[in-house]
C-alpha cells in the first residue's frame, strides 16, 4: 500500500481553566496511524475521544503539541506538515487534503448560492482555469456527487440536509484531492439518507481514486464503507485493523463495548437480564484532564488487571491489527462485553 | 389512555397553508411504549407538539381530537391544561440538554417545577428531587450543579428525571437521544425501559432512527409526509414491513453482523408539503409503484392488525393492476 | 434572497410606515423647491405671524417663512444622519467583526481601543470640538458624530459576530485557504446584512438627534437652514414663552417624525435579522404574518 499520510505520536493538549483552576486537557495523546492511497479509513470513537481533534490536526487548523504528520504528495519523500510554511505550500496541501464538515445546516454560507464554495476553491487552488472552465468543472463535480449541474444556482435553504452534504463533498472534490477528511459527514442526517452519502464515499474512492478518513461514532456505517478501522478512546488509540477483522474479533474491551451497544434491528430484542446489565453501564467517556499513567478505560473495564491502573498500554501489533490493552497483549482472550 | 383521532395540523403561512399533519390517528394504552418514526419533515415533531398542546402560531390544529384520560386536550382550557401538565403528562424535548436553564443549578429547576404544582415544603422538594435523580442514576449531590458541569448524557437524564417528578401517566419524548453517542444512547433507552416497568407510565417516543426503537417499543407508527404510512406491533413491522417506505427504511441500516451487502436507501427526498399531490405521496420514490398510485390517494387499511396506507393492499386496485398486468384472474370489483 | 427580503418588508406594517415616511423626507430633501415657494432665508415678511394661507406655519422672529425653512432644512439633516450613520456603521462593522473573527491578541487590542473611545463622554466632546471649529457645517458635524458614534455599535456587532464564529462555513473557508480579510469581508459581513442595516438606522436616528441638539446649542452654523438652527432661533426669540409656538413645534415635530421613520425601519430590520423578535399573531385574527418562508426540511 502506498503511503499517503503518516501520523506519528501525534499529541494535542489544550490549556483550560481560569487563573484559579488551571489544567491541561489531553485531547489527543500519542496517536500513530497510516493512511494509504485509495483506501477509506474509519476513525471511530465517542465524543470526547479526540477523533475530531485528529481531523483538525490533519487539516492544519492548529499545530500539534508534539508529534509529526508526514504527507506524501507523490513526488518522492514525504514532508512533515510543520515544514509547509509558505502560502503556496499551505494552499497546495489544503487542496489535496480538504475537509468535509458535519453540520449540513451551517457548512454553507446562506447568503451565496451553493456553487460559491466550489468556485472559490477552484479560483484559489487551480488559478490556471478560466472562468468558463471553472464553471464547467463545478458542473462536473456536482454531477459526480449526484446533484446535477442544475443545482448550481440554488441557495442552501432550498436544499435538503443530504443535498447540502453532497455540496460539501463537491467542494472537496473540486481541488482534485488525494485525501478527504470527512468529519462525521452523516451524523446529522436522517438514517435513511445516510446510505446515499456512504455510497457516494465508496464511489469517490473507486472512481476518483480518493482516500477518505471517515470520522464517525457509528460503527455500523464504518463497517459499511471503510477498509480499515481505528478505534479511539479518551484521546488514545484503542485498537486498529482491517474492519472485518476488528468487528469479527475485537481485542480491546472498549471495542467490544461499542459493538455490543449498537442496536441491530434484525437481531432479536434483548432479554431482561441483558437490559439490566446494560443499564449499569453509564456510557460516560472521560474528559482527560491531567491524566495519571495507566489505561484510561480501566475504570469501566470489567477485565482490568493491576497493571492496567499504573502502566499506560502501548499500541502494539496484535493479529492483523494493533491493540493497546495489557490483557489482550498478554495473549489472553478478552471477553468483556457480549 | 391517549387517543388521537383524525388530528390535522396546518401551518397558516402566507397564501398556502401547509398541512404538516394529515388525519393522524393513534392510541396509547397504559404502560405502552409507542414509537413514532419518520424522516425529517414528516410531521412527527409537529404531531407531538400538537398532542402536548405546545403548538405556537402559525401552526394550528384544524381538525381532530386528542383524548387523554377521557378529556379532549385540543379544546381544553389553559387552566385545566396546567393542572394536567407535568402531573399526568410530561414532555422531554429534543436537545433537552439545552432546555435546562444555564444560570440555575439543576436542583433549583426541579424545585421550580415542584412548587409550580403544589409542593411547598423545602424538605419535600429536596426529598422528591433527590429521589427522581436516583431513579435515573444520578447522584443527588448534583442538585447543586449547574447544567454545564454535567455531561451530555447526564443532562439528558436530568431532563427525564424532571419529567418524572410527578410520576405522570404519559411521557412524550422528542428525539431525546439524538445528541448522544451509541453507548450513552443504549444506557438511556434501557433506563427508560426500566423506569417504565417500575413506575408504569406510557411513553410516546419520536425519532428518525428506526433501529433505536426496534428493541424498546411495543408498537410503531411510521409517518411519511404528514400521514401515517404504517402502524402496528413493532416486531411485526420489523419482521414483515408492508409499506414500501417502511421496507426502504429498514433496508437503510448497515448491519455490523452478517454479510456485507450494498444498500440502496430511499432515493429522492420527502415531498414539499405546500404543494398538493394527487395520489400517494410516496409514489415518486416508490420502487414498486402502480400506475394508479399517481392518481388515487390510498386510504389507511387494516391488514391483520397492522394499518397500512398503500394501494398494493387495496383489494380493488390490486385486482386492476393484476388485470392490467395480463393476469386477469379476478373480476373488477368496486372500491368501497 | 433579495426577493424574500422585499416581501418581508412589504408585509411588515412597521416597515411600510417607516419606509413611506422616510421616502417623503428624502423627496423633500431632494426637491425642496417643488414644495416650498419661498426662499427660506429671505427676510421679507412681517415677523412672528401666525399660520395663514400665505405662510402655512407662520413666520419666524426674523421674518422668514417657517414652512420653507422646515422643507429646506430637511436636506442638511438627512445628509448628516445618513452620512454619519453610514460611516460609523461601516467603521463599527470592520472593527467589531475583525475583533470577533481574529480573536486572541487582536480581539483584545481592538476591544481596548473601542472601550477607550466608548468611555469618552460624547456630548462634552462634541461641544468642545464644535466650539473649536466655529460655525461647523455639515462636514464637521458628520466627522464628529462618526468619530464618537462607532464604538457602541462595534461592541454590538462584535458580540453578534462572535455567535456566528462557530458556523462551519467559516471553518470551511479557512480550511479552503482563504485569507482572513476575505473571510471577514465576503463570508461574514454579508450574513449580517440585516443586523448592519438595523445598526445603521439606529445610528442615523441618534445622529439626527445629536446634530439637531448641537445646532440648537448654537454650535452649528446659525446661518444655515436646518431644523436644529430653527430651534436655536426660536429659542433666541423666546418663541414658546411669547406664544409663537409653531416656530418651535414645527422643527421639533420634523425631528420626531424623521426619528420615528428611522426607528420603525430599524424595528423591521431587527425582526428580519432575528426571527425571535417577529410579532406572533393568533390565527383567529386571520391576519397574515410577516415572515420569510424558510423551506428548510427540519422536523415539522
Amino acid at each position: 500500500m502506498t503511503e499517503l499520510l503518516r501520523a506519528e505520536h501525534l499529541t494535542r493538549h489544550f490549556k483550560i481553566g481560569g487563573t484559579l483552576a488551571r489544567g491541561t486537557l489531553h485531547a489527543v495523546d500519542d496517536v500513530s496511524f497510516l493512511i494509504g492511497e485509495r483506501e477509506i479509513v474509519a476513525l471511530a470513537g465517542e465524543s470526547g475521544s479526540g477523533k475530531s481533534t485528529v481531523a483538525r490536526l490533519l487539516a492544519r487548523v492548529y499545530p500539534p503539541t508534539s508529534g509529526t504528520v508526514t504527507y506524501f504528495d507523490g513526488t518522492g519523500a514525504g514532508k512533515p506538515l510543520s515544514a509547509l510554511r509558505s502560502r503556496r505550500d499551505a494552499l497546495r496541501y489544503s487542496a489535496q487534503v480538504p475537509m468535509v464538515f458535519q453540520d449540513p445546516f451551517s457548512s454553507l454560507n446562506p447568503v451565496f448560492r451553493v456553487s460559491h464554495g466550489v468556485l472559490r476553491a477552484l479560483k484559489l487552488h487551480r488559478p490556471e482555469l478560466s472562468a468558463a472552465e471553472r464553471r464547467a468543472e463545478a458542473a462536473r463535480v456536482f454531477d459526480v456527487v449526484g446533484l446535477g449541474a442544475g443545482m448550481l444556482g440554488r441557495f442552501p435553504h432550498e436544499l435538503s440536509g443530504g443535498q447540502r452534504q453532497r455540496v460539501g463533498f463537491a467542494q472537496a472534490l473540486a481541488t482534485r484531492p488525494r485525501l478527504i477528511l470527512a468529519d462525521e459527514p452523516v451524523s446529522m442526517l436522517d438514517t435513511s439518507i445516510r446510505i446515499g452519502l456512504l455510497n457516494l464515499m465508496a464511489k469517490l474512492r473507486a472512481e476518483e481514486g480518493v482516500s477518505i478518513l471517515y470520522i464517525t461514532h457509528d460503527i455500523a456505517s464504518a463497517r459499511y464503507v471503510a477498509d480499515r478501522l481505528i478505534v479511539m478512546y479518551a484521546g488514545r488509540i484503542a485498537e486498529t485493523g482491517p474492519v472485518e477483522d476488528v468487528l469479527a474479533a475485537p481485542r480491546h474491551p472498549y471495542t467490544q463495548l461499542l459493538l455490543s451497544a449498537v442496536p441491530d434491528p434484525k437481531a432479536p430484542p434483548p432479554g431482561l437480564e441483558a437490559l439490566a446489565a446494560a443499564a449499569g453501564e453509564r456510557g460516560e467517556p472521560p474528559k482527560v484532564i491531567d491524566p495519571r499513567p495507566g489505561c484510561r478505560f480501566q475504570p469501566r473495564c470489567p477485565v482490568a488487571i493491576d497493571q492496567c491502573a499504573t502502566v499506560t498500554p502501548e499500541l502494539l501489533p496484535l493479529g492483523t491489527g494493533e491493540a493497546a490493552c495489557h490483557v489482550a497483549q498478554s495473549g489472553a482472550e478478552v471477553k468483556a462485553f457480549s | 389512555m391517549l387517543e388521537v383521532s383524525g388530528l390535522t395540523v396546518d401551518y397558516l403561512t402566507g397564501t398556502n397553508p401547509v398541512r404538516a399533519v394529515d388525519d393522524v390517528s393513534l392510541s396509547v394504552g397504559r404502560g405502552e411504549f409507542v414509537g413514532i418514526v419518520g424522516e425529517s419533515g414528516c410531521g412527527k415533531s409537529t404531531l407531538l407538539f400538537a398532542i402536548a398542546r405546545l403548538l405556537s402560531p402559525p401552526a394550528v390544529v384544524t381538525a381532530g381530537s386528542v383524548t387523554f384520560r377521557g378529556e379532549n386536550l385540543v379544546t381544553m382550557t389553559d387552566r385545566r391544561l396546567n393542572a394536567i401538565r407535568w402531573q399526568n403528562l410530561s414532555v422531554v424535548m429534543q436537545s433537552a440538554m439545552n432546555a435546562l436553564n444555564p444560570v440555575m443549578p439543576v436542583g433549583a429547576q426541579f424545585a421550580d417545577a415542584l412548587r409550580a404544582h403544589g409542593t411547598i415544603s423545602r424538605k419535600a422538594v429536596a426529598a422528591r428531587s433527590a429521589e427522581v435523580l436516583r431513579l435515573v442514576g444520578i447522584d443527588a449531590v448534583h442538585l447543586g450543579s449547574y447544567p454545564h458541569q454535567l455531561s451530555g448524557g447526564m443532562r439528558q437524564r436530568a431532563m427525564i428525571a424532571m419529567a418524572l417528578l410527578f410520576t405522570p401517566d404519559l411521557v412524550i419524548m422528542d428525539e431525546p437521544t439524538s445528541a448522544l453517542d451509541v453507548v450513552a444512547q443504549r444506557s438511556l433507552m434501557t433506563q427508560i425501559k426500566e423506569l417504565q416497568r417500575e413506575l408504569g407510565f406510557a411513553v410516546v417516543f419520536v425519532t428518525h432512527d428506526m433501529s433505536l426503537v426496534s428493541h424498546y417499543s411495543d408498537r410503531l407508527v411510521v409517518m411519511y409526509a404528514g400521514q401515517v404510512a404504517e402502524a402496528g406491533a413493532t416486531r411485526r413491522i420489523f419482521d414483515r414491513p408492508l409499506h414500501p417506505y417502511s421496507r426502504g427504511l429498514l433496508e437503510a441500516f448497515p448491519s455490523i453482523r452478517g454479510d456485507k451487502v450494498p444498500l440502496q436507501g430511499i432515493p429522492g427526498s420527502p415531498p414539499d408539503l405546500s404543494v398538493i399531490h394527487n395520489g400517494c405521496r410516496f409514489s415518486p420514490r416508490c420502487p414498486v409503484k402502480l400506475p394508479a398510485c399517481e392518481t388515487t390517494p390510498p386510504a389507511l387499511l387494516d391488514r391483520e392488525g397492522t394499518s397500512v396506507r398503500c394501494l398494493l393492499y387495496d383489494p380493488g386496485i390490486a385486482a386492476v393492476a393484476q388485470a392490467e398486468a395480463g393476469q386477469a384472474t379476478q373480476p373488477r370489483r368496486r372500491r368501497l | 434572497m433579495r426577493k424574500t427580503l422585499w416581501r418581508a418588508l412589504a408585509r411588515s406594517p412597521k416597515a411600510t410606515a417607516g419606509a413611506i415616511l422616510l421616502a417623503v423626507f428624502i423627496v423633500l430633501a431632494l426637491f425642496p423647491g417643488l414644495f416650498a415657494r419661498d426662499n427660506p432665508t429671505t427676510i421679507a415678511y412681517p415677523r412672528n405671524l401666525g399660520p395663514s394661507a400665505a405662510h402655512l406655519f407662520g413666520t419666524t422672529g426674523l421674518g422668514q417663512d417657517v414652512f420653507s425653512q422646515a422643507i429646506y432644512g430637511t436636506r442638511p439633516v438627512l445628509e448628516i444622519a445618513l452620512g454619519a450613520g453610514l460611516a460609523s456603521t461601516l467603521i463599527a462593522a470592520l472593527i467589531g467583526v475583525a475583533a470577533a473573527y481574529l480573536g486572541g491578541f487582536w480581539d483584545g487590542a481592538l476591544n481596548v481601543f473601542t472601550d477607550v473611545v466608548l468611555v469618552i463622554p460624547l456630548f462634552p466632546l462634541l461641544i468642545v470640538i464644535a466650539a473649536y471649529v466655529h460655525n461647523s457645517g455639515t462636514g464637521v458635524l458628520i466627522a464628529v458624530l462618526t468619530f464618537t458614534g462607532w464604538a457602541y455599535t462595534a461592541r454590538q456587532l462584535r458580540s453578534q459576530a462572535l455567535s456566528l464564529r462557530s458556523r462551519d462555513f467559516l471553518a470551511a473557508a479557512r480550511v479552503r485557504g482563504e485569507r482572513a480579510a476575505y473571510i471577514i469581508a465576503v463570508e461574514i459581513l454579508p450574513t449580517m446584512i440585516s443586523l448592519l442595516v438595523a445598526a445603521f438606522l439606529i445610528n442615523a436616528l441618534y445622529d439626527v438627534l445629536f446634530a439637531s441638539s448641537l445646532q440648537f446649542l448654537g454650535l452649528g452654523d446659525p446661518n444655515s437652514v436646518a431644523w436644529g438652527t430653527m430651534l436655536y432661533w426660536a429659542q433666541n426669540n423666546e418663541a414658546l414663552q411669547t406664544g409663537y409656538y409653531l416656530q418651535a413645534i414645527v422643527p421639533g415635530a420634523a425631528i420626531a417624525l424623521l426619528g420615528a421613520a428611522l426607528a420603525l425601519l430599524n424595528y423591521a430590520f431587527d425582526e428580519i435579522g432575528n426571527p425571535a423578535l417577529r410579532p406572533v399573531r393568533a390565527p383567529r385574527a386571520r391576519r397574515r404574518l410577516a415572515s420569510i418562508r424558510i423551506r428548510r426540511p427540519v422536523s415539522a
